[in-house]
């Protein structure tokens, strides 16, 4: 008796049942996911790289390093995320009839809810933040971001969340309420599992690093922006990134607002989003999809701006339309905020609720359908290079403007009545998310690799991590849609009708042609790095590209630009190199860094040990953590020890190597 | 010194000026605005429960622009117009969200089936 308080004491509700040995998957998943871990540790100890990977990469405030971990982060997520998508293929091309598949119902509640919450938070996120983190400092000319520290500290946050959805798959479950968490089912009578605490805790703390980096991205764009930088003589790719960022800002608290709504409900038993007692479940799909809708447009807005990059880079000709791309990524801003309720036209509202919204939905169609033109006259009567990342925006042209008008076809109230909750929704919203933000994101980590590690990737796997997605996509998705048109609905784990079953196998073997993508990409990384002598590029300008970061080496040096260059044009690597302008070799001077700080890590440990304890409910866990907070927090506000300088001769080395180099490969 | 990492030792130099007068009459008013709406549930003054919500309602706005203006110093010069920029669209955002909410919610039960009356007056 005594035992067993004590244990409750000091592990909350964690006991040997919340972890999952009698599941055979989730066993044989851990032991893999554990020896290869096991694996990993064993190496870095081995070569003794602990004390290197704590200097030079987890405690680094360079926001190039914080970028290219950000996409570690992502591409680790996407195979996780990826495993949950051939999962679910799996179940739904067995489950028919008799045959009930080998998911049970609660199981594969868990994997679509992870499966959703991972690609979005984890993978979607992470990328196209590490992104604007790696590109948009260069583009503008800038040596850091405004926040340096707090760039380290939002990547951490970000992990910490990661972790904690990682963790809930060896113990206890995750959330069975879809992507979104939804009430009621979360509620606690409905879940009193640690399934929902999990979901809340991870984005929480994921959350605010995400708000917190937005913040940093848009001080950095209007702050730090190379003299003669005007806002209409920015490069595309940052505006979107601007747009993107002040998107988030205004969304982030809106959800963080929704889920500490949501915890107080399963925490101290408040009654906001109850079906009783005065709650309203309604108001948390209200405030989610406040959050939800603009959130697609924090994602894509970059993506436009990636292919907006690489159009005008590989057509060799300045972008059409530059600045009716700017007014119509604004706009899009905008109208973001106001098409909300389409997400549940059916809810019960009256006539003059969904037309305005739906109306709202439409107009959206209007800039984004602009940028299209943009595009496509760009790419007219230009000299078209068809490398890698141009095949990439051209099947996004494709791809994405059939989603665009299934969502325009959603986007009807009368329409969405049939169609809402149905597979047609789940393939519009893949085919939008694949075709317009995952394009754009293997389009981006073609064209700005070599950049960031001074060799190409492989064109011949590239080749294959295209193929297989784009017909892969095409494949799995186009008899989703057939069969969400004749009213299939989603989250559904057998069915009944045999005649649908031939459309759930094609399926799978799409989501089986995408695995052949995406392990041709893993490859492709693989042989890039062993071949990188020959894939070497010594120019820093591989694509002969337009805007500045083409300007400096690949990879650039910590100080990204030895004397902070003079922008009098649009494209302004292209006008310096129309005009012959001379890189300076001499007259260095020591360039100002901030230094190094293990602060994000320790707050973002805490964090996630916080998260941990509250979803077990091991009080004395959460307090400690708690008060480590406050302390590491007020202690890291007493290090004045955050800045250096590079030595003027260091900086000259670095330089000369450089000018070394460019003059072998002229 | 560049201009790239002017910003880790420019702490400090804020919009506008801080005067000990601005101080006082923003605190002056934030006790008044405070007061009044707490004698008026506590005395019960209005006699009507929703008059004295809007009321409140009316004194917290008044509130938020008077810190905004006399704690947090914003005006239409500081940081060259941006800090009064943020400001308009943060306001822009949370009408969206407030009155687009309040509309949704107001609108939550339009296409249900109408309740039996004893159903309806029962609740609260």
């Amino acid at each position: 008796m005594f035992t067993e308080s004590l244990a409750r004491t000091i592990f909350g509700r964690l006991t040997f049942e919340s972890f999952p040995l009698h599941e055979p998957i989730l066993l044989v998943t851990f032991i893999v996911v554990g020896l290869l871990g096991l694996g990993l540790v064993g190496v870095v100890t081995k070569y003794r790289l602990w004390g290197w990977l704590w200097r030079e990469w987890f405690t680094s405030i360079d926001h190039k390093k914080i970028g290219i971990m950000y996409m570690i982060l992502g591409i680790i997520m996407l195979l996780r995320g990826f495993s949950d998508a051939i999962m679910m293929r799996l179940q739904q091309a067995m489950a028919f009839g008799d045959n009930p598949g080998y998911l049970p119902p609660h199981h594969y509640d868990q994997v679509f809810s992870a499966h959703g919450t991972i690609m979005i938070f984890f993978v979607a996120i992470p990328l196209i933040v590490g992104l604007v983190n790696y590109i948009m400092p260069l583009q503008i000319g800038a040596r850091d971001v405004a926040f340096p520290f707090l760039n380290n500290l939002s990547f951490w946050l970000t992990v910490a969340g990661a972790l904690l959805v990682m963790i809930s798959l060896f113990v206890g479950e995750f959330s069975r309420g879809g992507w979104l968490n939804y009430v009621p089912v979360t509620n606690l009578q409905n879940s009193p599992d640690t399934g929902p605490d999990y979901y809340l805790w991870a984005l929480q703390i994921a959350g605010i690093g995400t708000t917190l980096s937005a913040i940093n991205m848009v001080t950095t764009i209007i702050k730090m922006r190379a003299p003669g930088m005007t806002m209409m003589k920015m490069p595309i790719f940052c505006w979107t990134a601007l747009c993107s960022n002040v998107l988030a800002i205004a969304i982030f608290p809106v959800l963080t607002g929704a889920f500490a709504l949501l915890m107080l409900d399963r925490y101290v038993g408040t009654n906001f989003f109850t079906n009783d007692l005065g709650g309203n479940p309604m108001m948390y799909w209200n405030l989610v999809w406040i959050w939800g809708h603009p959130e697609v447009y924090v994602l894509v807005l970059p993506a436009f701006g990636i292919y907006s990059e690489i159009t005008s880079t590989f057509t060799g000709k300045r972008l059409f339309g530059y600045s009716s791309m700017v007014y119509a990524t604004v706009v899009i801003t905008i109208l973001s905020y106001l098409v909300w309720l389409h997400h549940f036209f059916t809810m019960g509202s009256g006539a003059s609720v969904n037309s305005f919204f739906g109306i709202a939905t439409m107009v959206i169609s209007i800039p984004t359908g602009a940028k299209i033109f943009n595009w496509l006259f760009t790419m007219y009567r230009g000299r078209i290079r068809f490398e890698l990342p141009m095949m990439w925006v051209i099947a996004f042209m494709i791809t994405f403007v059939v989603g665009g008008m299934t969502g325009v076809l959603l986007a009807v109230p009368p329409a969405d009545f049939v169609l809402h909750n149905s597979l047609f929704l789940v393939a519009h919203f893949h085919n939008v998310i694949i075709g317009g933000v995952v394009f754009a994101l293997f389009a981006a980590m073609d064209y700005w690799f070599p950049k960031a590690f001074g060799f190409r990737l492989d064109p011949f796997w590239g080749k294959v991590t295209f193929w297989g997605w784009v017909v892969g996509y095409w494949v799995a998705w186009t008899p989703i849609y057939i069969v969400g048109l004749m009213g299939t609905t989603r989250r559904v784990n057998h069915f009944d009708d045999p005649s649908l079953q031939i459309y759930f196998v094609i399926a799978a073997i799409g989501a089986g042609i995408i695995l052949i993508g995406i392990l041709a990409f893993v490859i492709q990384i693989a042989v890039s790095i062993l071949n990188r002598e020959k894939l070497r590029d010594t120019t820093g300008d591989p694509w002969n590209g337009r805007t500045l970061e083409w300007s400096t080496s690949s990879p650039p040096p910590a100080y990204n630009f030895a004397f902070t260059p003079q922008v009098h044009d649009l494209d302004a690597w292209y006008d310096m190199k129309d005009r012959h302008a001379q890189r300076p070799t001499t007259g260095f001077k020591p360039i100002h860094m901030p230094r190094n700080t293990g602060a994000g890590v320790i707050l973002s440990g805490l964090a996630m040990a916080l998260g941990f304890a509250m979803i077990w409910y091991m009080w004395w866990l959460a307090i400690a953590a708690v008060a480590g907070l406050f302390v590491v927090a007020i202690v890291h506000t007493f290090n004045y020890n955050r800045d250096y300088f590079i030595p003027a001769d260091e900086v000259a080395q670095s330089e000369d190597a450089r000018t070394k180099l460019l003059a072998a490969g002229a | 010194m560049n201009d790239a990492t002017q910003h880790l030792d420019d702490h400090g130099d804020g919009p506008g000026h801080f005067t000990r007068r601005g101080y006082l009459i923003g605190f002056l008013l934030s006790v008044v605005l405070t007061a009044v709406p707490f004698w008026l549930v506590m005395t019960g003054a209005l006699h009507d429960a929703q008059t004295t919500a809007i009321v409140i309602i009316a004194f917290a706005v008044v509130q938020i622009l008077v810190h905004t203006v006399c704690f947090l110093h914003v005006n239409t010069r500081g940081e060259g117009g941006w800090t009064l920029m943020a400001y308009a669209f943060t306001a822009v955002i949370v009408l969206i969200v407030i009155a687009g909410s309040l509309w949704i919610m107001y609108h939550l039960n339009s296409n249900m089936m109408p309740m039996p009356s004893a159903e309806t007056s029962a609740q609260p």
